[in-house]
């Protein structure tokens, strides 16, 4: 029984620590989407956060240098998608494309370059990245059955951007349903027309929410190069950019939710890694394949309005053009 | 792509000069990540050309190269002229390999040469079009977004492509994730033994049968875009859906249409690929040609014309950069994969940023004509 306890109780820390940077770039989604810019490009600018945090970290030394580095690239990026898409008018989806294969290839051709280690950073030491933190008392709590437990296991033990992460989520909550900028943020998603009329600028407002896009990618970067492993290697975003886009959708575009299928597809991938070999009842072996390929299924499935339907802002993926 | 153009400026301007310009701004952003990492990009274009079309052998890897962008950049132009944007190459490639590797396996015992290949060809057409199948119904029928269903089915592929190829397909004994070796009836000659029926001799490289093919499909898609009524009721779906519908033109019929020429299209590179150069199927064997397509579409403003050239430019940069990466071990083959962000980047998300520049020297140019002239 005890044991079952810890297992789960592991499992759910697993999720937790896999399904952050999918929480920071789903936020970051969302307040583009939310807006009217689509954001293809979410796994780039994680993977360019991440380069530049791992390079950072290794040559100064300095996490919190890293982390600064990290948002500053990922952010430009955005600015970049934003120039193309907001200013110039250009195809979100192309722009998107054009950012995530430039980032694949010039992350290795600049790692290759500065490290010559095949296109990987070099390794990190402890105090150049973000540790685990044990919240006051988890030792001792640890002793107590299922709720210290919980608390030692699962909610102590974390570095700090796991808890910005989980952070990010009612603040993103607030910032879209509860502040002007939200209300304003939503509307210029669905018609941007309304919001100029008001006399409200479509442009600047399009411009912040790609900006604050960057930023949380920087920090799903960060999290991937400098928190949970100890430096960066090729391409190792591995589609995650893409499963927080399906997780954003899957969560109709709304915080919570998006929250909520983040845990579910980090649930997914933390299990798979346990179920490689373990023959389940009536079904015998599951291939590891077929769990990682649910998220991406069960994303069609939604869209394709068997589970519900996932409602797009109404205005996305259309430039504005002022009325002249 | 929907910047209504301000002025009309001839046609040679728009198609040739704009798109010119673009790539040149790609390939001086491409220049300048070459001088951060402290090289020389003069000397790396003078080695990526030697290396490219310097030699017979360059030449052969060149054209082989062309071969699948050929059909990707086809394929993914297919659905841009319906107005919708297959990301999906990469999976529809992959899964079409699928359909030529089990028709091989399936008939290589006993069938001849020339049932096997015109069968497994058109087995390859008919798995990439059943994989574009699925997210076109949906987005015809379901109202789904096509390019995130494309997105999410080339990981399908991937993870399903794993599944069979470490599993299900592996030829026992071999611990490598492929299928056994195809009988050798099944093989695509390779230029070079074509040029040997006829008593001439070529270096021996990968280029084989499959880039006749390819320019044969250029050809059709050509015809059909541009000459059959199903390429204008194409077209005009991809202009404006409503003028569609008022013309009596059903979208959704045309959506599935587009999406399964453009996923048979794409489903062509196991041909080159499989039957022409590795004779086996194996894991990654679309290595990113579907991702290239989009930046030989845009490249080629979607004509097959401009593919094909754009597809030789693509195969010049393959090759040479595989070449650049022996001379210059600074830059790696990745640079590539950058440069073709860029040209997507330039030529297709900002493919309007330099029109207004064009546009203000073509009027200087035409004032200064006409004072002349008065």
């Amino acid at each position: 029984m005890d044991d079952t306890i810890l297992l789960v109780l592991r499992t759910l820390d697993a999720t937790l620590r896999v399904a952050t940077p999918l929480i920071f770039c789903a936020m970051a989604g969302l307040y583009s989407e939310r807006s009217g810019i689509v954001d293809i490009g979410l796994e780039g600018k994680m993977l360019a956060g991440a380069f530049a945090a791992a390079t950072v970290a290794a040559l100064t030394g300095s996490a919190w240098l890293a982390l600064a580095a990290a948002v500053l690239i990922s952010m430009s990026l955005a600015l970049l998608h934003g120039f193309a898409c907001i200013t110039h008018r250009g195809d979100h989806v192309v722009s998107g494309v054009a950012i995530n294969i430039l980032v694949a290839g010039l992350t290795i051709v600049l790692g290759n370059a500065w490290f010559r280690q095949g296109g990987q950073t070099p390794s990190l030491p402890a105090d150049a990245r973000f540790m685990s933190l044990d919240l006051p008392g988890a030792e001792a709590m640890a002793k107590v059955p299922l709720i210290g437990q919980a608390y030692a296991e699962l909610i102590s033990g974390h570095n700090l951007l796991v808890y910005v992460g989980l952070a990010a989520v009612p603040l993103t909550a607030w910032i879209v349903y509860k502040t002007r900028f939200g209300l304003r943020l939503r509307a210029v998603g669905e018609n941007p027309a309304a919001v100029d009329t008001a006399g409200i600028s479509v442009v600047w407002l399009r411009y912040r929410a790609v900006m604050i896009c960057g930023v949380l990618t920087g920090l799903a970067g960060t999290y991937l190069a400098i928190a949970q492993n100890a430096g960066f290697s090729r391409d190792m975003t591995a589609g995650q950019g893409y499963i927080a886009l399906a997780a954003l959708i899957f969560g109709k575009w709304r915080p919570w939710p998006a929250f909520g299928a983040c845990l579910i597809f980090g649930l997914l991938d933390a299990v798979s890694i346990r179920m490689q070999g373990v023959e389940l009842p009536g079904i015998g072996e599951v291939p590891v394949q077929a769990i990682q390929a649910l998220p991406y299924v069960l994303t069609v499935v939604l869209l394709a309005g068997f589970i519900g339907k996932a409602v797009a802002p109404k205005a996305i993926g259309q430039p504005y053009v002022k009325e002249r | 792509m929907s910047n209504a153009p301000r002025i009309t400026l001839p046609a040679w301007i728009d198609i040739g000069v704009i798109p010119l310009v673009n790539i040149l701004m790609a390939l001086v952003a491409a220049g300048a990540v070459i001088l951060i990492i402290g090289e020389d990009p003069v000397q790396a274009v003078q080695v990526m050309i030697q290396g490219a079309v310097g030699y017979d052998e360059g030449i052969g890897y060149t054209l082989y190269y062309t071969t699948n962008f050929i059909f990707t950049g086809l394929a993914v132009s297919m659905a841009f002229h319906a107005g919708l944007f297959n990301i999906g190459g990469e999976g529809q490639a992959y899964f079409g390999g699928l359909g030529i590797g089990l028709a091989v396996l399936a008939m290589d015992g006993f069938a001849p040469g020339f049932l096997i290949v015109p069968i497994a060809i058109a087995a390859g057409a008919l798995f990439g079009a059943g994989w574009a199948f699925i997210p076109a119904y949906l987005q015809a029928y379901r109202g789904s977004h096509i390019v995130i269903t494309t997105i999410m089915f080339n990981f399908i592929a991937a993870a399903l492509m794993v599944y069979l190829l470490a599993g299900v397909m592996r030829e026992s004994g071999n611990m490598s994730p492929e299928t056994r070796e195809f009988a050798a009836v099944s093989f695509l000659p390779f230029m070079h033994e074509v040029f040997a029926w006829f008593g001439v001799t070529i270096t021996r490289t990968p280029l084989n049968l499959s880039i006749l093919w390819a320019l044969l499909c250029c050809v059709f898609v050509y015809v059909f875009i541009w000459r059959t009524r199903w390429g204008y009721a194409l077209r005009t779906v991809g202009q404006s859906e409503r003028a569609a519908v008022y013309a009596g033109i059903s979208p959704p019929r045309i959506v599935l249409l587009a999406m399964c020429l453009s996923g048979a299209l794409a489903g062509f590179v196991g041909v080159n690929e499989l039957l022409g150069v590795q004779h086996r199927l194996l894991l990654n064997f679309s290595a990113g040609y579907g991702f290239t397509g989009i930046a030989v579409a845009l490249m080629g403003r979607n004509h097959p014309v401009g593919i094909v050239l754009a597809s030789l430019l693509f195969g010049l940069l393959y090759q040479g950069g595989a070449e650049l990466s022996f001379e210059m071990p600074t830059i790696t083959k990745e640079m590539v994969v950058a440069l073709q962000g860029l040209v997507i980047l330039f030529s297709g998300a900002l493919a309007y940023m330099s029109r207004p520049w064009v546009e203000k020297v073509y009027l200087l140019a035409r004032g200064g004509a006409e004072r002349r002239a008065a």
